[in-house]
């Protein structure tokens, strides 16, 4: 593999009192790739995301992404950088439309201001413009276009999830992080999912994956890593993570 | 091409605007009082309509708007008074005014920012109480707000030969004071609708709406929620600071008790009664708030001589016994407020579902 690197993770470690949830985890994103995150339920790959995303501030370590470092404790610089994340209990506006959540996830990309607002020139009219049509495209691209004016709570819950990920995409990401997209969905819509993931890779956006659907990983991911108690125990390609015996120990426990 | 002028909505906006310019000759012929309680009313909307910024779109719960009322009406007074001998002209102070109030919002702002809720509530309840206490004792060393006297012969608005505070005589037409008020106040308040409309319908507005909703939701797709927040406080508060101007020229007179907790409480009251984040339910919250209880205290009187030959209760004790039950009512019946927007009444329709 040859392309650039994405995103870079230096020794990134996080406590919280005495429980070391990142031990020091050190991994690379490359540019185009589908790259996974995987682990037991408390592995710390949340903390990993919220980490990168500037919700918390790593004790140790740092992320150098597109080539300079990120700024922790910023989450809206991470986003002005390029990085877009989704949640793994879906984070809407609910009390917004469909159509609205999207808009609202233009605005690292848009500019105008208070005065803009008010005194409403040609230049916030236009931009005004530009942003309703990306969102409704964007509500096309992830196939949720009938659900514009509805509110975001009362879409059914696949719908939500695409919504999220149309939100995020709004903001132009060069990193799609996707917190367990597929979790709670049924075999149909898991395989929707993967097509829409697919769909957005080919578009050029990098995708990072934290998914407890082995089986999607697999399928999916370029590069899968896999974090055990906060520690990275392997990052490589699917095939060769699959059969790791430090992979099965970690997922089913060691042989008597 | 305009979908607002269809001939239906234009004749509307024809009847509006004529009900609007005769209201205060018709409110006039019972007496000028009437017409003074109508200023306070619209004065009360604009005020309503400036914290509906905060806490309607921005769901920042505060407690303490009347201290930007407060620096507004205080910068007035300084600015157009005998007090410091300054008389500067109105165009001058209102900018002033709002400027100052913005200060004191981001200043209030600033050290609540992380702040949510019940919290954020005690802090600007707190803050409220501290401007008032200060225009209090700001008196010594050196004579700033004149203290609990406060501050006299304050300028009313001029402009040019033209003084809104004395009856002037129009092609023909006698106008007094007060109903000069009531048109610039008309003005105003057409502003600061079209402005409320318009910051709500934005990239601004969609921000604060988005951290309302859900603030961790809302950093994570690159909104500055530090800035957008102080935006909303700022932007609130100067509103309040053009309020106070007008209300210090009206008046003619300030002294800190006009800034009590219980004005702070009225104006959340308005927005919250009314339909909070929606433009018109917070007018209606705004008008029957100022305008029901000085019309309870002229009825208080007569009615109970009517019925029991003599004055049972005080009107002013009576009308927050009035002014409590309709704010029960209210939470009970209609908990989404008034007149409350079409998304939030179907928000709390499914909840009692």
């Amino acid at each position: 593999m040859s392309a650039p690197v994405l995103l870079e993770a230096r020794a990134v470690a996080k406590h919280f009192g005495g429980v070391k949830a990142l031990r020091d985890v050190s991994l690379t994103i490359r540019q185009g790739e589908v790259y996974g995150l995987i682990g037991p339920n408390g592995a710390g790959k949340t903390t990993f995301f919220n980490c990168m995303t500037g919700l918390y501030v790593p004790d140790g370590g740092g992320f150098v992404f597109a080539g300079a470092p990120l700024v922790a404790d910023a989450p809206h610089r991470a986003a002005e950088r390029g990085i877009a994340r989704t949640f793994q209990n879906i984070r809407l506006f609910g009390n917004m439309t469909a159509l609205e959540n999207v808009m609202v996830g233009r605005h690292v990309r848009t500019r105008a201001g208070v005065f803009g607002a008010i005194l409403r020139n040609g230049a916030t009219r236009a931009e005004e413009a530009a942003i309703r049509r990306r969102a409704e495209e964007l509500l096309h691209y992830v196939g949720i276009e009938d659900c514009a004016d509805d509110l975001a709570k009362n879409l059914s819950y696949g719908d939500q999830r695409r919504l999220e990920i149309a939100r995020a995409l709004a903001a132009e990401p060069k990193l799609l992080c996707l917190d367990e997209p597929a979790a709670g969905m049924n075999g149909a819509e898991t395989a929707e999912l993967r097509v829409l993931i697919e769909g957005i890779r080919a578009d050029g956006v990098t995708i990072l994956l934290i998914e407890h659907d082995v089986k999607l990983v697999m399928g999916l991911c370029d590069r899968v890593a896999v974090l055990d108690y906060g520690a990275l125990v392997i990052e490589d390609v699917p095939a060769v993570v699959q059969h790791d015996p430090r992979v099965i120990e970690a997922y089913i426990g060691v042989a008597a | 091409m305009n979908k607002w002028l269809t001939p239906r909505s234009t004749l509307g906006l024809v009847l509006v605007a004529a009900a609007l310019i005769v209201l205060p000759f018709v409110v006039g012929m019972g007496g000028q009082a009437w017409v003074r309680i109508l200023n306070f009313a619209i004065l009360y909307a604009f005020l309503a309509l400036g914290l509906n910024i905060v806490v309607g779109f921005a769901g920042l719960l505060d407690l303490g708007y009347v201290a930007f009322y407060a620096v507004g009406a205080y910068t007035w007074a300084l600015l157009a008074s005998p007090h410091f001998g300054l008389h500067l002209p109105f165009w001058a102070i209102l900018p002033i005014g709002a400027v100052f109030a913005c200060i004191a919002g981001a200043l209030l702002g600033a050290p609540t920012l992380k702040l949510r809720g019940d919290y954020l509530a005690i802090v600007t309840l707190g803050f409220g109480e501290i401007v008032r206490i200060f225009m209090n004792n700001l008196n010594a060393p050196v004579n700033i707000t004149n203290g609990a006297q406060g501050i006299t012969l304050i300028d009313p608005v001029v402009v040019g030969q033209f003084k809104f505070s004395a009856t002037s005589t129009i092609f023909g037409l006698t106008v007094t004071g007060p109903q000069k008020y009531y048109y610039l106040l008309v003005l105003l308040a057409l502003g600061v609708i079209l402005v409320n409309y318009r910051l709500q319908h934005s990239r601004i507005g969609r921000a604060w709406q988005a951290i309302r909703e859900d603030e961790i939701a809302a950093k994570a797709i690159g909104i500055n929620t530090r800035n957008v927040k102080l935006l909303a406080f700022a932007m609130g508060a100067s509103f309040g600071g053009i309020a106070g101007g007008i209300f210090a020229a009206m008046q003619g007179f300030v002294s800190p008790e006009s800034f009590s907790l219980i004005e702070s409480i009225m104006i959340l009251a308005m927005v919250v009664l009314g339909g909070m984040g929606h433009i018109p339910g917070v007018i209606l919250g705004a008008v029957l708030l100022a305008i029901l209880p000085e019309a309870l205290r002229y009825a208080v009187v007569p009615v109970q001589k009517a019925l029991f030959g003599e004055v049972l209760a005080d009107p002013e004790s009576l009308r927050m016994l009035v002014f409590g039950l309709a704010l029960v009512l209210v939470m009970r019946f209609r908990p989404a407020g008034l007149w409350p927007s079409p998304e939030r009444r179907r928000e709390l329709a499914e909840k009692t579902q």
